[in-house]
Parts: structure tokens; sequence; C-alpha cells
């Protein structure tokens, strides 16, 4: 009852420009080097590490009133990076990348309880970015139980198609696999195309 | 579906699953009962296909079973519908939520163990179970 009255009452108040935006996806698809990108823009501090290795975000990680001013217009967010969610999680991967055994356990058991963590938070956003790989096959069933979850929760999304300075990316593919949602080609890396990614995040917010 | 093997493979065995198997079990029970087949070994090959809300339960549970069972290292999931191409996504998505999204008798859910599931390869119209 109290959990109904405070979502009730928090609606009812909740200021249109102090949202919760999260960043969800499968890992390495760039959901850290986008925010990072983000908030360094807008706060000059970065918000987390970024690696080659597969689930370098272990834990959700935020960054509260980052006040984003595009085309004269004004918003402030809050930033929330979430670990990349899986199905499956072999600490023998992290070997693979010259991490040490015992090191490579330890991640292991962060990462799961990191997708855990990043499942529970989707109650909490207010809107969702969905950062993809566009050099991977979009249909992969993890992306499609987010996006699932998140219209059955009816929140709003945007999709980032990212690394699209990749040759092998295919932006068109993914545009393909959802065309009922905005779907955005960026590269956080050389932050190309990033004048239509904020305006999709103005066109975002208009809809929470 | 396509499914191939490799030279490691080992032993394991699929379970076809139709959705009465599950219909009356409560949320809970359906995950758990998937996971205990799952963890014996087994592909199971559902009819039909799990509401949004059950398949990140599922992966949830999973990661929780993967922090907790040492051998264990998680699953490999995929839903093929069949007739994905008749609407997209968002339209189908919707219009299952609307219909309870249960038993849905032209989808498929093949749901294994990562030790003996190695990829699920997808398209909107075909799934290739690669075993490893």
């Amino acid at each position: 009852m109290i959990k109904i009255l405070s979502r009730f009452f928090g609606g009812l108040f909740k200021r249109k420009n102090n949202l919760k935006i999260g960043f969800y996806g499968p890992p390495n698809a760039g959901k850290t080097s986008l925010a990072n990108l983000l908030c360094k823009d807008w706060t000059g501090e970065e918000l987390g590490t970024v690696s080659e290795v597969p689930h370098e975000t272990r834990e959700v990680q935020f960054k509260e009133k980052v006040e984003i001013e595009h085309n004269g217009k004004k918003m402030l967010l809050k930033i929330v990076d979430t670990p990349g969610i899986a199905t499956k999680i072999d600490y023998e991967d992290f070997i693979e990348y010259g991490i040490a055994k015992q090191e490579a356990k330890k991640r292991a058991k962060e990462a799961t309880q990191g997708i855990i963590e990043a499942i529970k938070w989707l109650d909490d956003m207010d809107a969702v970015i969905i950062v993809l790989d566009a050099t991977e096959n979009p249909y992969s069933q993890v992306n499609l139980t987010i996006i699932g979850n998140l219209l059955a929760r009816k929140i709003p999304v945007l999709i980032v198609a990212n690394k699209m300075d990749l040759r092998k990316a295919n932006v068109k593919k993914i545009e393909a696999a959802f065309p009922e949602y905005s779907v955005v080609g960026i590269s956080a890396k050389k932050a190309t195309n990033m004048d239509n990614f904020y305006d999709e995040i103005f066109k975002l917010t208009k809809r929470v | 579906m396509t499914m191939k093997k490799n030279s490691k493979l080992r032993g394991f065995s699929i379970h076809i699953m139709p959705y009465s198997e599950i219909r009356e079990l409560t949320i809970t029970e359906r995950v758990k009962k998937i996971l205990q087949l799952v963890l014996g070994n087994r592909v199971v090959i559902l009819q039909g296909k799990l509401r949004p809300e059950e398949e990140i339960r599922l992966i949830e549970d999973t990661m929780a079973m993967v922090d907790h069972i040492k051998t264990f290292k998680g699953i490999e999931l995929a839903v093929v519908d069949a007739h994905r191409g008749d609407a997209g996504f968002f339209l189908k998505m919707r219009r299952g939520i609307a219909q309870g999204l249960t038993g849905e008798s032209n989808s498929l859910t093949v749901i294994g163990p990562a030790s003996v599931v190695k990829e699920i390869k997808k398209d909107p119209s075909k799934i290739e179970v690669f075993f490893g």
C-alpha cells in the first residue's frame, strides 16, 4: 500500500526534467562509452571505465543532475549506466583476455550479481536507451527480452546502434529488426552523430 | 530449426515441453521447472513462449544459479515465431501482452544449458542451434 501511494504521489509531483534515463543492452555494446560521452559533455566528468573485456561494468553506476542543453532546450537527467545483460557467464572467457584465474572467477561472480542488479533497476527507469552493437545480430533473445519487458512496463525506449564507424556495422539491420522504435546510429568512440542522438533524447523524454 | 553439432559433444537429452505442462504454474514454478531441467543437462523445447517478465525472471534466476552452482555457466535462450514476418516486433509483443502471451502455438522456445548449447543463431524466421 505504501509503495502504491509512494508511486502515485511520486508520479504526481515528478518533475519531467529530472528523469532517470537507463542505459541497457548486451555486454560490450558501448553503454558506458556513450554514458561517459554524455556525462563528459555536460558535467565534465566521466561515469565509469571502459574496456574491450566484456562485463567491465559490473554494478549499476549513475550520475545525478546532468543538464543537457541542445538547440536552445534544456533538460536535467539522472543517467543510470547498467551492467550488460547476458544469459551466461563463464570465468574462462575472462582468462582469454589475459586475466588471472582467481580474478576471472571474481569478475564472473560480480558480473552475475551485476546482471541481477540491472534487472531490478528496470522498474525504476523513466525512459531507457538501449545500446546495441551495430556489428552484431540484433535478433538476440537478450535484446528482445529487454525490449519486451520495457514495452510491458510502458517505459519509453530509444535504440542506439553504436559502433557505426566500424566496417561491419549495419544500422539498417537494427532499424529493420525494430521498425516501431526510433533508432539512431552513432559511434560513441568517435562521437559521431551526437546531434541526432541529443535530438532523440529530447523526443524520448517527451514520451515519459 | 537447424541443429548442428561438433565433435566435442557430450551426453544430453532434449525435453519437448507442451505448453500444458506449465500452463497452471506460477511464474516462480515455471522458471524453477525449466531451470531444473536445464541443470539436468536437458535442452528444453517449449511449445509456445514465456511472457516478457518470465523471460527476464529466467535470466535473473539463471544468474543467481551461476553464482551458486560451480559447474553451471548459464543458459542459451531463443524464441522463434512462425509468423515473425507478418507483424513487427512491437505489434506482436503488444498483441501478445494483451492476450496474456501464453502458449502461442506458433512459437517455439529453446532453452539449453550453456555447457551444451554453444550458440543459438537467430534471424526472424529460423534459429540454428549449435551444440558443443
